[in-house]
């Protein structure tokens, strides 16, 4: 009966979204290819929890999987590399920046966004998915990203909706601007890879700044500086370009707004991570 | 099916009963004959572009299906940047054609063993192939707030670069000067001019083509230094009728262009067809295309070839040479002699890779300019459909009835996939391959 007298918790929203990965991946390899491998993928999630491992050894933190299973997948569904190793290396970057790169007890970038940055920036063999998934996919997932977050119910995860909507808002004013129909912001917004950045890396729990306000200012400078990147500088990934270039900022504003740190491990309602 | 295309139909079943004879020759029997190619002519409303792109140097070539009469012709392109006259030319239809054929997608034979007599093939690691302004312009800038920049006479054509500050103007301005704009396309221009483009305008110079004598319009080419990497689609999608068809040609230093904004999608390769395939080939990839559209809600990019440019295998053309993929715009290449072009890097690959990419696309469906990025992707892709002649000899051995038995289910099965690639009735396709002495039989 000691289990009954537990107060009741809300699940914590990463089992979900390793369960919204894993079905986007398995889309890929069996209905709709999106251009994720099998081999890949495996070598990207084994990787990441091999790494997770030895940090957690080396650090004598408490083991979890959940986190880096989620960096795998991420990867997998969004890099592409002419080399197998190159997805074991994102791995290896994604998952030893969250043991190295710390500041105040806090890592800094989010991983699988890290590691993409860095090899697009050091490798001559990687580039990012578009991420096209056709419409039906992209809506489904779209309402399957949203009910995550509601299940999820952690107050941190409303920086995926700041972000979602100034993207959204940048798009329909440059379109309002160019005299462009609706239809092409709409467009613009049907990418995988924009759900993927929003659900599961900008609204990562870990590396968002702990106050609303923060993570409104945050999520407002990501979506400007990407959308600069892509229009004005014709970047492509200019949204992991973006988020890793302003992720310092997280800690101004925890310093300028403080507010209670967060951790998966306490007793606050759990959040959107990876 | 129309006049024209079943003139089309026709030109593409020559095209490979001719390529067929010549297949005869033994000279790669062991990668598979080629026979027959489906090229852009089998579409209608087709336009081809080559895009070279090294960096931010880009050339974009232009090949239109315009038939009619010259005067008539006109074109409207927005570009990036100002474009001086040294940065346009004209190619020889000829080279765009020549990287047609090479990267069309191809049809290709083998011919069964001897089931008694198995030949062992050595494992053999592929061999490369070698491939191989005054005072109108002030005027103008008053009355509707267009900039003549410049003009060139290139060749056949008079070329203008225009800069505006509005839309409507720019439509007037086109209007008066004898160009035809379609309604709705002020809004697309409006846009363009926001996004700082300029305009590349060309008429056709009637007495400067009959001096030159050529009796055709050559594609023409710009070069220009930008980060904008695309092929603007939109003008063209207004008040157009129906679908039109797109042949990209990518030539690259890295790998595989795709489409940033928009799905690529592999064409259904590397399938068994029945032999009657060889003669309506043509209409065989025609069908397969149509329904690859279908099945994307023809909201993808489909890739037909991904190649190094240095070999092919097999070739379902002569390779290039330096001096016409220079001519195309691959000017890094450092060579423009009319040898074959080859792979200079060390361990095979060349500097110069292929992508050929096939888009149908009306307003509807793609909305925007279709964006691209060049991918660090290597690796080989063809368009490639097979057939394999059964071995017809005198049954000597138990092996001969296993083969038997084998050729039926195989029958079966080339039934089944082409009936789905195609969407054409089973019984139908059944029907063929029986007179072709093709029978599923137990």
């Amino acid at each position: 009966m000691q289990a009954l007298a537990r107060p009741w918790r809300l699940p914590d929203a990463r089992h979900f979204q390793i369960a919204a990965l894993a079905t986007l991946l398995s889309i890929n390899f069996a209905v709709i290819d999106f251009g994720a491998r099998p081999e890949a993928s495996i070598i990207a999630v084994t990787t990441a929890l091999v790494m997770q491992v030895i940090c957690c050894r080396l650090t004598a933190a408490p083991l979890d999987f959940k986190s880096p299973f989620i960096t795998g997948l991420s990867l997998s569904l969004l890099l592409r590399a002419d080399a197998l190793w190159l997805y074991a290396a994102a791995a290896v970057i994604a998952i030893g920046s969250k043991f190295v790169l710390r500041i105040d007890g806090k890592h800094i970038f989010n991983p699988a966004g890290l590691a993409i940055v860095v090899l697009l920036i050091t490798s001559r063999g990687v580039w990012i998915s578009p991420g096209q998934w056709g419409t039906e996919i992209w809506f489904a997932s779209l309402a399957g990203c949203f009910a995550i977050l509601v299940l999820s119910a952690s107050r941190r995860a409303d920086i995926a909706v700041y972000f979602f909507a100034s993207h959204a808002a940048l798009l329909l004013l440059r379109a309002a601007w160019l005299g462009d129909p609706l239809a092409i912001p709409l467009h613009q917004l049907q990418s995988g890879s924009l759900l993927i950045f929003t659900f599961f890396m900008i609204s990562d729990p870990r590396t968002t700044p702990d106050s609303r306000a923060g993570r409104l200012l945050f999520a407002i400078s990501v979506a400007v500086t990407a959308h600069y990147l892509t229009f004005v500088m014709q970047m492509r990934p200019a949204l992991y370009v973006a988020l890793i270039a302003l992720s310092p900022l997280t800690l101004v504003l925890d310093r300028l707004i403080p507010a209670v740190r967060f951790s998966w491990h306490s007793s606050v309602p759990k959040g959107v991570s990876t | 099916m129309t006049s024209r295309l079943s003139k089309m139909a026709r030109a593409s079943v020559a095209t490979a009963a001719i390529l067929s004879q010549a297949a005869i020759v033994p000279a790669q029997a062991f990668c598979g004959f080629y026979v027959a190619q489906a090229d852009s002519k089998l579409f209608n409303q087709s336009s081809k572009v080559v895009l070279a792109r090294d960096g931010q140097q880009t050339s974009i070539t232009m090949a239109s299906d315009f038939e009619g009469d010259v005067k008539e012709f006109a074109v409207v392109v927005p570009v990036p940047t100002f474009i001086e006259r040294k940065q346009i030319g004209v190619v020889e239809p000829n080279t765009i054609d020549h990287l047609d054929k090479y990267t069309a997608p191809r049809l290709v034979e083998y011919h069964d063993e001897d089931p008694c007599n198995p030949i062992q093939y050595r494992s053999r690691g592929g061999i490369p192939m070698p491939a191989a302004v005054g005072v109108m312009q002030e005027r103008d800038k008053i009355r509707y707030g267009v900039t003549v920049e410049a003009s060139y006479d290139v060749a056949e054509y008079d070329v203008l670069i225009l800069s505006a500050q509005e839309s409507d103007g720019l439509t007037r301005w086109l209007t008066d000067n004898n160009y035809r704009i379609p309604q709705g396309a002020e809004a697309v221009l409006g846009s363009y001019i926001k996004q700082s483009m300029r305009f590349f305008v060309a008429k056709v110079n009637v007495e400067r083509m009959k001096g030159l004598g050529n009796g055709q319009l050559r594609p023409l080419q710009v070069r220009y230094q930008s980060a904008k990497f695309m092929v603007p689609l939109r003008l063209g999608t207004v008040n157009a009728k129906g679908p039109q068809d797109l042949i990209i040609y990518a030539l690259t230093r890295s790998g595989r262009i795709e489409a940033a904004n928009y799905r690529t999608v592999k064409i259904p390769s590397d399938v068994d067809v029945p032999l009657y395939i060889k003669n309506e080939f043509g209409p065989f990839y025609k069908a397969l295309f149509e329904r690859a559209v279908a099945r994307e809600n023809m909201q993808a990019v489909f890739v037909e070839y991904a190649w190094d440019m240095g070999w092919c295998d097999p070739c379902a053309a002569d390779p290039l040479s330096n001096k016409e993929l220079a001519e195309l715009g691959a000017r890094w290449i450092g060579s423009d002699d009319a040898t074959a072009f080859r792979a200079t890097r060390w361990g095979g690959g060349s500097d110069a890779y292929v992508t050929r990419l096939h888009v149908r696309y009306d307003a509807k469906s793609f909305p925007e300019d279709i964006v691209f990025t060049e991918t660090k992707d290597r690796s080989n892709f063809q368009g490639r459909y097979v057939q394999h002649h059964p071995w017809r000899g005198e049954a000597k051995c138990d092996a001969v009835k296993s083969y038997q038995e084998s050729l039926s289910a195989r029958f079966t099965k080339e039934a089944i996939d082409v009936a789905a690639l195609t969407g054409w009735p089973r019984s139908e396709i059944v029907a063929k391959m029986a007179q072709s002495g093709e029978t599923a039989t137990k």
